[in-house]
């Protein structure tokens, strides 16, 4: 049998949430002398809590591992079950080169980092000049992963051009806002020194003084993990820089969207409310407390050292014309294997959900890319490659990499609906149309959804959302209306449904829907007249659906399923 | 600045670190109090409607004193599609409070988040800081339960 070398647990906020930190524990106490090692994420979030073996014949991963000792002896046996196959044609489209060791070293060990190449990309880098390495990230053509798509190289040439600058800042925007969304988590969690080290390139380039890295308070293991990076970093005074030793701060936002957006951000890490600013002046000409400021995202950072490691032209094969490199996303929604993927620029959104994602096309109705700044793309556009470009002109964006599939089972309008609740209570209020016209679509969206709309809401959603993204000043507002537009344009007959019908094809708004007890199949257990919280349910299993709050109650704690919600209408009503 | 909040003296006192001392401050008391507004005004030297504008402006800063525990319902993209505004409400009926209310033993209070990145695990909410994931009503009520008991 293959020895066993070391059993590492993945120990990421998902792994944790499943119980990783229980089975960490016990595995450690009774591994009978073989190393357990707490490791970050894999990306394959459904199977947690994982559990990869050392081998001297390669490794072994195994899924859904238990605190107990019948799952660490079937480990320790290297045994056949709960083995993690990973589907061939889930393989054809991943290629892991920006998490190549996300999950597979100790996320707190500088040690694992260099013994696995970490930090050769900086002394690469210092061998060259700054200029030589501005000019490499432009040729590979990386672009901004935060969302945006601006051409990192350029950034950092505008901020390297600022010769007689006191200072100059460079920030690691990782104020990972978009509901949905957690490659970032994942990589500052996993391969904190990867994303460090992409900022020490990015500081040497430039020629910055102070490192802010603005990290989302929601996020403490993530926090934590860089925390212990940057002291091992100034232990190795990797942070000394052309004779000069760089601060490296963490700053944690406080719950603010709006603070992705790179002015907002800025007046945040001044310790102020997180209102965008009018461009110009650009933060690369005057940013933090007024010195010349360069914003990147966690993403983006990390692909620095991967880019200096192999060159530009190597970097550049991978993609498609316009969009470069690989790219995360954090697929989860209505799917088989929600988690952290990587995959080339370019592979089209129905490999990455149903062959990546594992979802059924039949149970599919939509993707909804960008969070609060994208749109749903329906499965007819599943051909359609993901780059910058492509996601533009169907009205999604690429985003930052939040991917939810959207089950056949869900209302198109009830997700407008809560896309909207959300940017209207993040908008800033600076700009009116953004302020009071995404409150006045959200309204208009909760009538529809009551069953209360009239024709005329169509209308005005398509007349009022081009004016809010014309008259706002940051990507917040500009980019609000989004998910309204897109899903008018594709999915239109869901509105039409809701407002001449007063109908929910999804059965999904609960003021067009009715709850039924199917009289055939009930075995009156009671369960359902018990644990109502309205007293709804009468003695001979009747629903009354004058008093029920459709809350799902009942459906849920129905042993037999034979509790449905139905067409507004087919219930009992008492008055 | 009263003793009590003296705590902030470790922090720099350059207004770039103002959201820090906040963050400190609820970090020690559970909440922002008018007190800790007036103290933050004056370590920082800035006007204390300033201070209370920052704190009005973020999410994360609350005025009044959460419970013991500290129920997060995230609604973020994937849980919302997966029920969670459903998780609110069951546990809003068994607790009886509302979003944003403390109970009156001060035991438990809710809030709804914007997303805890556990989006693969929705959904999801999380305890003092605790993730639970794949909720369903019987394990949502499970968990209440268990902390109910322990007190």
């Amino acid at each position: 049998m293959a020895e066993i070398i070391k059993i590492k647990v993945g120990t990421a906020s998902c792994g944790l949430a499943a119980g990783s930190g229980d089975v960490y524990d016990f595995f450690k106490a009774n591994s009978k002398g073989i190393p357990v090692e707490g490791v970050g994420c894999i990306g394959h979030c459904y199977a947690e809590p994982m559990v990869e073996v050392e081998t001297s014949e390669g490794s072994i991963i195994y899924r859904e591992v238990k605190a107990d000792q019948k799952s660490l002896d079937n480990i320790l046996e290297l045994g056949a079950e709960n083995r993690l196959v990973i589907p061939e044609k889930r393989k054809q489209h991943e290629l892991l080169k920006v998490t190549r060791l996300a999950g597979k070293i100790d996320p707190i060990s500088i040690d694992e980092y260099m013994a696995n190449g970490g930090y050769a990309a900086l002394r690469k880098a210092q061998g060259m000049t700054p200029e030589e390495v501005v000019d490499e990230v432009k040729r590979s053509g990386l672009r901004g992963r935060g969302g945006g798509g601006f051409p990192t190289g350029l950034k950092w040439q505008f901020l390297a051009a600022k010769k007689n600058a006191d200072k100059k800042i460079l920030v690691c925007n990782a104020d990972e806002g978009d509901p949905g969304a957690f490659m970032d988590r994942s990589m500052m969690e996993s391969v904190p020194h990867q994303v460090l080290e992409g900022m020490l390139i990015g500081a040497y380039a430039t020629g910055s003084d102070i490192l802010f890295i603005y990290c989302r308070a929601e996020y403490p293991l993530a926090i934590k993990h860089l925390k212990i990076a940057i002291e091992d970093i100034k232990k190795h005074q990797l942070n000394v820089i052309n004779g000069k030793a760089l601060d490296i701060i963490i700053k944690e936002g406080a719950g603010a969207f709006v603070c992705g957006e790179e002015t907002a951000l800025i007046a945040s890490l001044e310790g102020r409310r997180g209102t965008p600013r009018f461009r110009p002046p650009f933060p690369t000409d005057s940013g933090w407390n007024g010195y010349p400021t360069s914003l990147n995202n966690v993403e983006t950072f990390a692909n620095i050292p991967v880019l200096i490691a192999e060159g530009a032209e190597e970097f550049a094969k991978v993609g498609t014309e316009k969009s470069k490199g690989t790219k995360l996303f954090a697929l989860a929604g209505d799917l088989e294997n929600p988690g952290l993927i990587e995959v080339p620029m370019g592979t089209t959104i129905g490999q990455i959900v149903f062959d990546v994602g594992g979802a059924r096309p039949e149970d599919v109705k939509a993707v909804q890319t960008g969070g609060p700044s994208g749109g749903c793309i329906p499965k007819e556009l599943f051909d359609t490659p993901v780059d910058y470009d492509s996601l533009n002109s169907l009205g999604a964006i690429m985003g930052s990499g939040g991917m939810i599939v959207i089950g056949s089972n869900r209302c198109m309008v009830e997700t407008a609906r809560y896309f909207l609740d959300f940017t209207h209570r993040e908008s800033c209020g600076k700009c009116t149309f953004c302020r009071v016209g995404t409150k006045r679509m959200f309204e208009t969206l909760e009538r529809i959804v009551a069953g209360e709309g009239v024709e005329a809401d169509i209308d005005f959603l398509e007349d009022i959302g081009p004016k809010i993204k014309k008259g706002s000043l940051c990507g917040l507002g500009q980019t609000a209306p989004n998910p309204v537009l897109a899903t008018l344009r594709y999915f239109k007959n869901e509105f039409v449904d809701h407002v001449v019908d007063h109908k929910c094809s999804a059965l999904a708004c609960n003021n067009l829907v009715d709850i039924k007890i199917d009289p055939e199949k009930c075995i009156k257990c009671k369960l359902c007249i018990k644990n109502c919280p309205v007293d709804a349910v009468s003695a001979d299993f009747i629903i009354d659906n004058s008093k029920c709050t459709r809350c799902n109650t009942c459906i849920e704690v129905c042993p037999k399923d034979t509790i449905h919600r139905v067409e507004k209408g087919e219930g009992y009503y008492s008055e | 600045m009263l003793e009590q909040f003296s705590y902030l003296k470790e922090i720099d006192s350059s207004r770039t670190y103002l959201i820090k001392g906040l963050q400190t401050i609820q970090g020690h008391e559970g909440y922002i109090s008018d007190d800790a507004i007036l103290a933050v005004a004056e370590y920082f030297s800035v006007p204390d409607v300033e201070v209370e504008g920052v704190v009005s402006f973020y999410a994360q800063f609350k005025r009044s004193k959460p419970g013991k525990y500290c129920i997060s319902v995230c609604d973020g993209t994937a849980c919302h599609i997966k029920g969670s505004t459903m998780i609110l409400d069951w546990i809003s009926t068994e607790l009886g409070i509302r979003d944003g209310e403390t109970d009156a033993e001060g035991l438990f209070s809710i809030e709804t988040v914007a997303c805890l990145g556990c989006c693969s695990l929705a959904p999801v909410l999380s305890i003092n800081g605790k993730v639970y994931g794949k909720l369903d009503r019987k394990a949502t009520i499970k968990i209440l339960k268990e902390y109910r008991n322990n007190g």
